[in-house]
């Protein structure tokens, strides 16, 4: 492999990456932008989400099937719909539980039962990787990593090629790019996402133009974990490896790439995202995979230190 | 009557800030609340519109009890309010603004016709229509604020200090509008530290002192009236 062909393969890997941070990112964004928490179990609902995807698979039978067959497609098909609905409908049953109640205490309030949700959605993954299916190894070790079965092909489109460029990086872009042209158009264009816009800009006043603020912020919760379960399925297929921690991982990049693009704002979670991706991918290849982490809580600390609005943030910083 | 207040008690924490108001307001009138800096004027509209707990006693609006129902179902049933400081979303654009007010009514449903009424009787709101709320001056800024407040097409329209922070020329044109929007057959529960411009648009008036309603009579007797004059109108 030439020097340009390997930038050319971890600027690949790095985007497919950085979509699937970027769409972590606009649930951590879309929740603060209109409640102020950072949302700390987020990271862990889109590790529940790769576990219901895992199940879904078992469930359907799909384990042993070979990518690229028409089961495998509907499979996919099956579980891009499933999923997030199972994780927009956890992340809005959590806000109407833990943090709904607390909306008129003081800020420290959910920020903490965020941090006790993502330990509870930790250890639910952990019970889950112990349940005795298949696909979890009959629940044998169930903190072990689990294999996630090859539902897109990994040949190459670029035939002899040295670069790979796989049909899980056509599906990474192909379900992230509408996705987020359709919450764009949501957000601007539609009653609910112009409401959405109006709570977060001033509550009060959203109130009193009769716009029901509860039911905003749950569809708020709702579509940032539907986002989420997208994203779940997306990295499943694409990396074929979940275990119960790697929410954590997960959370600390989508938050990043939150707080680098502007925490609050969409185009920067998505650029946020992308950034981080590439940074993770060029870091892996040039210096070591050892310090890839490093660079991420670098550049976390760097842009709270030197720009906390971030990019494309307008709000003075808020402290948490 | 079409809006009662009995015996009204509402507060934060443990500090009472209305201690029993009650007032009333007939279908078609312009009523005033006139009051000092932290009498209560502002808990007590945000207590009809549902923001504040009724803690005691009953808001009766057409007849019906209405205390402590959701901010939102106040408006369904024709209460709106253009709040202190106005509140425009910064964010949204003129236009949305607009649309915000409408929020219970729904889209269609007459939305356009009466964002294209608003453009008509604001002709700078039409020419500023994409632009984004925040970047509207203070006078534009509350005609947009009463633009918004009835869009929800209210049969009952609370407003919190119009005047506040505006030139006096502008003062008086936003009492001219409001004066034009009761005559088109809105009531109007107005609060106002300018006692002076409110008595002048009124059909009646309430002084409201640390909590209390202390002085009740029509607009014309409370301007004259020397307690009025000496804490209210500046001699």
């Amino acid at each position: 492999m030439s020097g340009s062909e390997i930038f050319l393969q971890q600027l690949i890997i790095g985007l497919s990456n950085g979509m699937i941070i970027a769409l972590i990112a606009l649930g951590y964004t879309m929740v603060y932008g209109i409640i102020e928490l950072i949302n700390f179990a987020h990271g862990d609902l889109f590790m529940l989400g790769c576990f219901a995807g895992l199940t879904l698979i078992g469930l359907l039978g799909l384990d042993q099937a070979v990518a690229g067959t028409s089961g495998t497609w509907i499979g996919l098909i099956l579980l891009l719909l499933i999923v997030p609905i199972f994780c927009g409908g956890l992340n809005w049953l959590v806000d109407r539980l833990a943090y709904r109640h607390l909306r008129e205490s003081t800020k420290l309030a959910p920020l903490v039962s965020a941090i006790g949700v993502s330990f509870i959605f930790m250890n639910i993954g952990l019970l889950w990787g112990g349940i005795p299916m298949k696909v979890f190894g009959f629940g044998r070790a169930a903190a072990a990593p689990k294999a996630f079965p090859e539902l897109v092909s990994n040949a190459n489109l670029l035939g002899q090629s040295a670069v790979e460029f796989t049909g899980k990086d056509v599906m990474v872009f192909v379900v992230t790019l509408p996705l987020m042209a359709l919450l764009t158009w949501f957000v601007r264009r539609t009653r609910a996402g112009k409401a959405m816009r109006a709570v977060a800009q001033d509550r009060l006043a959203a109130q009193l133009m009769g716009i029901p603020v509860d039911r905003v912020i749950g569809q708020t919760f709702l579509i940032g974990g539907g986002l989420a379960g997208v994203a779940s399925v997306v990295f499943a297929v694409y990396n074929n490896t979940i275990y119960f921690q790697m929410g954590y991982r997960a959370g600390i990049d989508a938050f990043t790439a939150a707080v680098l693009g502007g925490i609050g704002s969409l185009p920067g979670a998505v650029l946020g995202g992308l950034v981080i991706g590439l940074a993770r991918a060029f870091c892996d290849q040039y210096l070591e995979t050892r310090w890839t982490n490093v660079l991420v809580f670098a550049v976390l600390i760097l842009v709270l230190v030197f720009r906390p609005s971030g990019l494309f943030g307008s709000r003075a910083k808020e402290k948490v | 009557m079409l809006l009662q207040l009995e015996e009204v008690h509402a507060g934060y924490g443990a500090i009472e800030v209305l201690k029993g108001v009650s007032i009333g307001v007939e279908e078609g009138e312009i009523v005033a609340v006139l009051g000092a800096n932290g009498a209560g004027k502002s808990t007590m509209l945000m207590t009809i519109s549902g923001i504040n707990r009724c803690r005691q006693g009953r808001i009766l609006f057409d007849g019906e009890a209405i205390q402590n129902r959701p901010p939102h179902e106040i408006v369904q049933r024709g209460i709106s309010q253009s709040p202190e400081g106005r509140r425009i979303f910064p964010r949204l654009s003129v236009r949305e603004n607009l649309e915000m007010g409408a929020f219970q009514r729904g889209h269609g449903n007459g939305l356009g016709d009466d964002v294209e009424r608003v453009f008509t009787a604001f002709p700078i709101l039409k020419e500023r229509q994409s632009q984004l709320g925040g970047t509207l001056s203070g006078g534009e800024q509350q005609m947009l604020a009463i633009s918004r407040a009835l869009m929800a097409r209210p049969k009952l329209l609370l407003l919190d200090e119009p005047s506040l922070g505006l030139a006096p020329m502008v003062v008086t044109r936003i009492f001219n509008i409001i004066r034009e929007i009761n005559r088109q057959g809105t009531t109007i529960l107005l609060v106002e530290q300018n006692a002076n411009m409110a008595l002048h648009v009124a059909h009646r008036g309430y002084v409201l002192e640390t909590g209390r309603i202390v002085l009740e009579d029509t607009a014309a007797n409370l301007i004259s009236n020397e307690q009025v004059k000496r804490s209210y109108l500046g001699g």
